[in-house]
């Protein structure tokens, strides 16, 4: 399943409402979750929190990952190594679909 | 402009007052990164402004004023050759123990359980910033650090 992300800050005007959304969808939501994130053009630390806790929140048997990282927003999650807790993707389309032309 | 200005210079110092809520720190992002336009930042550069700055605001706003509480926040950012200076001016509480926190280190993806979601916003500012300083004058706290960046380029 694919989350797109139709916003483009991810901060702490938006951190709670955004961690509320992903909690509904993803107490629905079955193995992989590919987040894209294409249109993100900033992270803040509470929005890094809010997709932290997103994936703490995840069942067994399912996984949060995520797509289409723009320059600041994976500078975000490199320096604060949670580049190696999430699987991160170069789009979205390839993560759920790799043969795809 | 005379011929010994240097290049990419901020025509004035930015000023700006605001209330301590997290929508109007993103309107203060908006007029910063909107004014550091005139310095060609490369957009790597803005973001890292903006990172740091948006932190050290939201910091303000959810600790030094916190749930509930309203009050101002004093941004001021003057060019210097060494970088962009930033001075944060809010009257809420002081910092805990009149110190800036030195940031949590990123944790290690075992720690991760235990890991508290908003711990990251130090550690940014100290990994992003330099000769981050604080201290508190009467009611009004001061938080001061420079981004190396924007640093003046004479020309030949």
């Amino acid at each position: 399943m694919i989350v797109t992300v139709n916003a483009l800050r991810i901060d702490a005007a938006v951190a709670i409402q955004f961690k509320d959304h992903m909690r509904a969808i993803l107490d629905r939501a079955q193995g992989r979750v590919v987040l894209d994130l294409a249109q993100v053009e900033f992270v803040d630390s509470s929005g890094l929190g809010a997709i932290v806790a997103a994936m703490k929140q995840m069942r067994d048997g399912t996984r949060l990952e995520l797509a289409a990282l723009q320059p600041n927003v994976e500078k975000v999650f490199r320096l604060t190594r949670m580049d190696t807790v999430f699987p991160i993707h170069v789009a979205a389309d390839a993560a759920v679909n790799p043969h795809a032309s | 402009m005379t011929s010994d200005q240097p290049i990419s210079q901020m025509q004035r110092d930015i000023r700006i007052s605001f209330p301590s809520t997290a929508l109007s720190v993103r309107r203060a992002l908006e007029t910063v990164t909107t004014s550091l336009a005139a310095l060609s930042l490369g957009p790597e550069e803005l973001g890292t402004v903006e990172l740091v700055l948006a932190e050290a605001l939201n910091n303000v706003v959810e600790h030094a004023y916190g749930e509930g509480e309203r009050g101002w926040i004093s941004l001021e950012c003057t060019q210097k050759p060494d970088g962009l200076h930033f001075t944060i001016l809010d009257e809420g509480k002081p910092m805990p123990k009149g110190i800036v926190p030195m940031g949590l280190r990123a944790p290690l993806p075992s720690e991760l359980e235990a890991l508290p979601e908003g711990g990251f916003g130090w550690f940014l500012i100290q990994d992003l910033s330099h000769d981050v300083q604080y201290f508190r004058t009467g009611d009004v706290n001061t938080l001061s650090f420079r981004v190396n960046i924007g640093v003046v380029v004479r020309p030949n």
